[in-house]
Order: structure tokens, then C-alpha cells, then sequence
């Protein structure tokens, strides 16, 4: 603070209008950098992407670096509707998007389990938040070992409940909720860590009151501490459907959409018909990416709904 | 509190609870306990079909090899060359938004606030076919800083968020108390936000150092060789050529997560209040 203050005594008294001038232009020119990059690299290309979507395009340029593209209408839609490979896509978003809630039990569960003062009890917390750390290409890959035929342990287990052995990730059926299931040991150490934040927050003298009245156990939880918990509840919703609707890594790495293309989902299927050996479909994959932002919006809008809400009560 | 603290239930819950908790942790772990475990045996314990029983030695020739025989150490040199100047773009410029969206009442503050916000949720693939598109005729494809451009564009939106709602909580009469002496509006942001800033920059560079160190999706659509990948495109093209040499994928992958999981220990506090986007206290 000191330096603030010699500032002040140096600065010269300016005239009132020039200051209100200044207080209009500054706010744009602290802005310009930041809204420049995202205009550029995260704003105008879904404009683009939309726009590609209507067109036909290898991704290539001619001689004259002039786009090779030419404009279909609305036919790149009009074949995801009888693509039986984006029906399976989208089911399997579906998929994800309903198990990924599962989270949010289990991670409340565990937040309540750990949510003690003994000794040590700050590194079992840390250490239970570890899966979230580690980049989900080596979640993948932990996962892959641990489902892999003849030797990985859950395929052991399998054989050794049902006398024969399950390599989950070859089997069409069940390859999606073997995927599922990795990807939701990162996803139920973020939504522990948000509910142990909240926990830390609830008002311990309602709490003692709710006792003093009987409450406790699964009536507690339900009628004091959840009501308390909504603040983290709402993020862990937010982050745990973007997530997802986002998950890509794990496909590409344990399957690549295999067996028989039975685990793709949206995200990965864009990306095979955009960049893969499979092609180079440009329009058609943004098309693809285009489903996807719109099932992504309907979640976006109801965020921003609520923070304009709580916007407007401040 | 809720639940009831244990030291109030009965001895033996207590007992139970003591024991419960490192048999938790062990099953929570597995995998990755496994792998590493996996990444320490001798190739040739693997071989015989001896995958969890006691090694026949530790062996940390696993790790000499990918380092010797792989270009694992250029991939994380890479992946360093991304990330920090991501983290100090990505800081650097939502330090200014955010400023300007916490401090100022212009009209279309809101709106430009918002924008921030619901671009930082789009799903990577509306993005990708113009964004590569774009790295590739700027002459950028392949290279660190075409990465780290767009990491920096895309993480400003995050990092909007939590700078604006940081300089929000902060107290305005020092602004105020400013202007009234005649403070310039940047030098409002230089000397008087900034020194506050610091816990909110050490929150968001353990995060953004995470975000991107983990990013795979990107690495893949905008580099390609040995020379710019990053760690885990890397790790996953290396795990094609390993096919099923589980020694050498599992010491690869004990390496890529070992950088965030050493920022997060040493920067726990501030990773987790970055994490909870300052909404749960």
C-alpha cells in the first residue's frame, strides 16, 4: 500500500470531464487483448464451424489458396439422420451423460466419509483426490491394464465370479461402461473435493439445532445438510455434464471408438471423419460438432441463466 | 459438523473407522498403485505371467530405457514449452479482462462477462477444423507457440471468470479512494489491484499448469512430430508402438502425470480454491 500512496501524492489533480472520458476508454482498452484472443480463436470459428457445416469440403485449398468447398445445403444433416454410426454416437453421449451423474452420489458419499478430524485425515483427502490430477491419457491407459484380457485384474475377477473372464473393452455391449467407469474416477474426485468444501461450510449451529430435534442420519442429510450443500451441488452438475459431453481422451486412447466403432461418441466421431484416416470431411464433421454445441448450449444457457440471476440479487 | 465427528461415536466405531480408511484409500488407488507397481517389474516377470506377484527385482532399467531409448524427455521438454508461456498469457490477460469487467460499469459489461463465460463450456470440436485451418495458414502448425496461442485464447475465458469474481470480492473504496486523489485508471490496476492479485494468480497457474500439461485433444489436432508433441500425445503414440509392454507404458505413464501431481502437493491450497471457481468458500 505504501507504493499506492506515493502514487497518489505524484499523480496531478485532472479536470473532471477528462477523468469520465478516461473511465469510458479504460475498461476497453484493458479488455482489448483478452477479447481480441477469444474473439479470434474461440468466438469467430463456431461461426465458421456453423457455416462449414452447410458446405462440402476436403479441408484443402487450390492453387490460388482459394477455398475448394462447395456449398450443399443442409445435406450434411440431412445423412447424420441416416447414419447409423452418429445414432450410435449419440446414444452412447446419452449414455455418458446420464452415468457421469453418478458422480455426484458417490462423490457426496466419500466427502461425508472423510469429512473427520483425525490424524492424517488432510493427506488421505488429498491423496483420494488424486485421480483428478493425472491426465485422463493415463487414466486411460491405467484402466486399459486393469481391463486387459488374461491378466488384467477386473478380467481375473470376472473370471473368477462367473468361471469366464470379461475383456470389457472387446466387447461391443459393454465396452461404453467400461469407458464410463474410468472416466468417472477422476470425475467423483472433483465433485469430493467441491462437497468437502461445502461441508466445511455448513452452518454447525443448524446442524446442532436439527440434533437437538431428533434429526439425523439419512433425514439430516436430506433436509439440513443437502439444502446447505446447493452452491456445490450446482458446480459439481455443471462441471460433471460438460465433462461429459467433453470426454474424448479416454475413447481415442483405450478403444478408438472400437470394437466396431461400438464406443464412439460424438466428440470422437467429429474427429474421425474430420482428421482421421478415415477422411478428411470437413463439413460433415463440423455438422457433427454442431449437434454437439447444441445439446452443450442447452447446459451453457442454464448456467448463465443462474449467474444472471444471482447477478441481478447482488 | 456433519457427520457427527467420530470421537464422539463408540471405541469401536472408532476402530473401524481408523481401519477403514487405508483400505479405502488402497481400493480408491488400485489403479494407479497397480501401474506403478507394474512400471518397477522386470520385463521378464511379465513375460512368465508373473503380474502380481512378488518381482523377481525392481527395475528401474524401465525407466533408464524410455528415457535412453524413447524420446520421452523431448516430449516433456515440449510439454514445458507449452504450458508456461499458456500459464503466463492465459494470467496476464484475464488479470486485464477481469479488471475490467469487475471495476467498470459500461453497458455491455454483462454481455461481454457472459461471452467469456459460455465460450470457456463450447465443446472443443466446434472449434477445431477452423482453429487448425487457421494454425495451419498462419505457418504456426507443429510449432509450441501455435499450441500455447490457443491455449492462452481459450483458458483466458476460465481465468476471466475467477479474476473478475476475485476483484469483485475485493473492497471498492480503495478504488474509489483512488480517484478521488486523481489515480490514473491504470495505475489504479498496477499498484493498487495487482499486490492484492496474488492469491487468485498462484490459483489459477497451478490450474492452468494442469489444464494444460493434461491436454490431449489439442495436442493431437495442432502438432504432429517428435519436435513440438507434447507428453501426452506422445505417451499415446509411444503406446502404439509398445503393444502390451506393459513395464515400458506404465513407467511412461507414472512420468506424464508426475509433474501436475507435484504441483498439486506443493500448491494444494491454491489448486483447490481455483478448482471450487471461488463459488464454494
Amino acid at each position: 500500500m505504501a507504493q499506492a500512496s506515493d502514487v497518489t501524492m505524484a499523480a496531478p489533480v485532472r479536470p473532471p470531464k477528462r477523468r469520465m472520458n478516461q473511465r469510458t476508454i479504460a475498461p476497453w482498452v484493458f479488455l482489448a487483448p483478452g477479447l481480441f484472443m477469444f474473439v479470434v480463436y474461440v468466438l469467430w470459428p463456431i461461426v465458421q464451424s456453423i457455416t462449414l457445416s452447410f458446405y462440402d469440403w476436403n479441408g484443402l485449398y487450390d492453387q490460388d489458396g482459394a477455398f475448394t468447398g462447395t456449398f450443399v445445403g443442409v445435406a450434411n444433416y440431412a445423412e447424420l439422420m441416416t447414419d447409423p454410426a452418429f445414432e450410435v454416437s449419440l446414444w452412447n453421449n446419452l449414455k455418458w451423460l446420464a452415468l457421469y451423474l453418478l458422480a455426484l452420489p458417490i462423490g457426496l458419499f466419500i466427502a461425508i466419509f472423510l469429512n473427520q478430524t483425525v490424524t492424517g485425515i488432510r493427506l488421505y483427502k488429498s491423496l483420494f483426490f488424486f485421480p483428478f490430477v493425472i491426465s485422463q491419457v493415463v487414466v486411460g491407459l491405467m484402466f486399459a491394464w486393469f481391463y486387459a484380457p488374461n491378466f488384467g485384474l477386473f478380467y481375473l475377477l470376472t473370471e473368477w465370479i462367473t468361471g469366464q473372464g470379461t475383456a470389457i473393452l472387446a466387447d461391443p455391449d459393454l465396452v461404453t461402461y467400461g469407458i464410463i467407469a474410468a472416466g468417472l474416477w477422476p470425475q467423483i474426485a472433483y465433485v469430493m473435493i467441491l462437497y468437502l468444501t461445502g461441508l466445511n461450510n455448513v452452518a454447525p449451529d443448524q446442524i446442532e439445532a436439527a440434533r437437538l430435534d431428533g434429526a439425523k442420519g439419512w433425514r439430516m442429510l436430506w433436509y439440513v445438510v443437502l439444502p446447505q450443500l446447493r452452491p456445490a451441488t450446482f458446480i459439481a452438475v455443471i462441471v460433471t455434464v460438460i465433462g461429459a459431453l467433453r470426454s474424448f481422451d479416454l475413447v481415442s486412447i483405450m478403444t478408438s471408438g472400437g470394437p466396431f466403432g461400438s464406443s464412439r461418441i460424438l466428440s470422437y466421431y467429429m474427429y474421425e471423419k474430420a482428421l482421421s484416416e478415415y477422411g478428411f470431411r470437413m463439413g460433415y464433421g463440423a455438422a457433427i460438432a454442431v449437434v454437439l454445441f447444441a445439446i452443450m448450449m442447452v447446459f451453457i444457457s442454464g448456467f448463465i441463466w443462474k449467474m444472471w440471476r444471482d447477478e441481478k440479487e447482488r | 459438523m456433519f457427520p457427527r465427528p467420530i470421537q464422539q461415536s463408540s471405541t469401536g466405531a472408532q476402530w473401524l473407522y481408523t481401519i477403514a480408511l487405508p483400505i479405502a484409500l488402497l481400493l480408491w488407488l488400485f489403479p494407479l498403485l497397480g501401474v506403478a507397481l507394474t512400471s518397477l517389474r522386470p520385463a521378464s516377470d511379465l513375460a512368465q505371467g508373473n503380474y502380481f506377484g512378488m518381482p523377481s527385482g525392481i527395475a528401474w532399467e524401465n525407466y533408464v530405457y524410455i528415457f535412453t531409448e524413447t524420446p520421452i524427455g523431448q516430449y516433456m521438454i515440449n510439454s514445458l514449452w507449452v504450458t508456461i508461456p499458456t500459464v503466463i498469457g492465459a494470467v496476464s490477460l484475464s488479470l486485464m479482462t477481469g479488471f475490467a469487467l469487475a471495476v467498470y460499469g459500461f453497458r455491455a459489461n454483462i454481455l461481454v462477462f457472459f461471452m467469456f463465460v459460455a465460450g470457456n463450456f463450447v465443446p472443443f470440436q466446434i472449434l477445431m477444423v477452423p482453429v487448425r485451418d487457421m494454425t495451419l495458414n498462419l505457418g504456426m502448425y507443429d510449432t509450441w507457440y501455435g499450441l500455447a496461442l490457443f491455449h492462452i485464447a481459450f483458458q483466458t475465458g476460465f481465468c476471466t471468470l475467477f479474476m473478475r469474481n476475485f476483484i469483485k470480492a475485493l473492497p471498492y473504496e480503495l478504488i474509489e479512494a483512488a480517484r478521488v486523489e486523481g489515480v490514473a485508471e491504470w495505475r489504479i490496476f498496477w499498484y493498487i489491484v495487482l499486490p492484492l492479485m496474488r492469491p487468485a494468480i498462484a490459483a489459477l497457474s497451478v490450474l492452468v499448469f494442469t489444464f494444460i500439461w493434461n491436454d490431449f485433444f489439442w495436442a493431437t489436432v495442432l502438432t504432429q512430430g517428435v519436435d513440438s508433441q507434447p507428453i501426452t500425445a506422445g505417451l499415446s503414440s509411444l503406446n502404439g508402438q509398445w503393444i502390451a509392454q506393459w513395464h515400458l507404458v506404465s513407467a511412461g505413464s507414472i512420468l506424464a502425470a508426475l509433474p501436475p501431481v507435484l504441483m498439486f502437493f506443493l500448491m494444494q491450497k491454491h489448486f483447490i480454491a481455483g478448482l471450487t471457481l471461488g463459488a464454494v468458500k
